[in-house]
């Protein structure tokens, strides 16, 4: 497995993403977001954590819009994988390869605490590790985090069963309690928590392991 | 030429932050303020000829997200 991870300025959760993916066995580059085009070879794209851009105008608006996202839409487009992260997940949905958008926080202050998850679906490589209804602990930083979509995208969400994650207790107001989702043909993951810090007995935590590890074992033959 | 683009959350869509703003006003003893919406407001400045599509489209691309605000452009 060959990770590209991106880095923006003010992206801050770029070299555990990295440190995750290789922990897995994946060789990794980092890709800064001036670049336009991806290393060869590349089987998934990770957009990290922080707040690119400063946050400056919405969480993710102008990260969206940098030389390498048109990469990252085509390697998307292309059917590529692309995992996203907290602000990733921000990006992914500005860029639109996510529906929906994430608002402020309901109650108005930056969380940083570590929640339950609810695994939805194992339907998806990133998912494949868990099983559908298992509880896992991933710690969560955010202050934007709060989904918001319309009815309609999701029942679609439901209906197409490409809710990954959702909260066991709601921290941030999101809409049906969703931590993360996946894209129409299941290769693209936007998820607010962090799996990668809860990848290594240091962080007090492994439940986010064995995401990447399967994707570790399901891009080996990819 | 100038132009201002206000950009503000769209109807049905929870402004946490105007309601926190509702929340101070009324503790500040001013009655019946039944809500508030905040939003942005951006001037750019524009060379001569630019049209109110070219604003548009600036907004759709950048300035708002289409998904959960609406704007509204002003030539000045």
């Amino acid at each position: 497995m060959h990770a590209a991870v991106v880095v923006f300025p003010g992206s801050n959760c770029d070299r555990d993403l990295a440190v995750a993916f290789e922990a897995a066995g994946a060789k990794v580059s980092l890709v800064w977001h001036k670049d336009s085009n991806l290393p060869d070879g590349v089987d998934i794209i990770g957009i990290p954590g922080g707040f690119s851009f400063g946050d400056y105008l919405r969480c993710g608006a102008i990260a969206a819009n940098s030389p390498i996202c048109r990469s990252v839409a085509d390697h998307a487009e292309r059917g590529g994988y692309v995992l996203g992260v907290c602000n990733g997940f921000q990006v992914l949905t500005e860029t639109g390869l996510l529906p929906g958008a994430l608002l402020r926080n309901a109650g108005l202050k930056y969380i940083c605490q570590t929640v339950g998850l609810k695994t939805e679906t194992s339907n998806s490589i990133y998912t494949q590790g868990y099983n559908a209804g298992d509880v896992i602990n991933i710690p969560i930083a955010h202050h934007d985090g709060n989904y918001f979509a319309d009815e309609d995208t999701i029942a679609r969400l439901k209906g197409e069963d490409r809710i990954a994650f959702t909260y066991t207790d709601n921290p941030n107001g999101a809409r049906a309690d969703i931590a993360g989702i996946l894209s129409q043909n299941r290769r693209v993951l936007g998820m607010m928590p962090h799996p990668e810090r809860a990848a290594d007995v240091g962080h007090g935590g492994t439940d986010g392991q064995a995401l990447f590890r399967a994707l570790a074992d399901g891009l080996v033959t990819a | 030429m100038k132009a201002r683009v206000h950009v503000m959350l769209k109807n049905g869509v929870l402004d946490p932050q105007g309601e926190a703003v509702r929340h101070a006003l009324g503790a500040l003893g001013f009655e019946g303020v039944k809500g508030v919406r905040q939003g942005k407001v951006i001037e750019l400045d524009l060379q001569e000829g630019a049209s109110e599509a070219d604003v548009a489209a600036m907004c759709d691309k950048l300035l708002a997200n289409t998904v959960i605000e609406s704007y509204t452009v002003e030539i000045l």
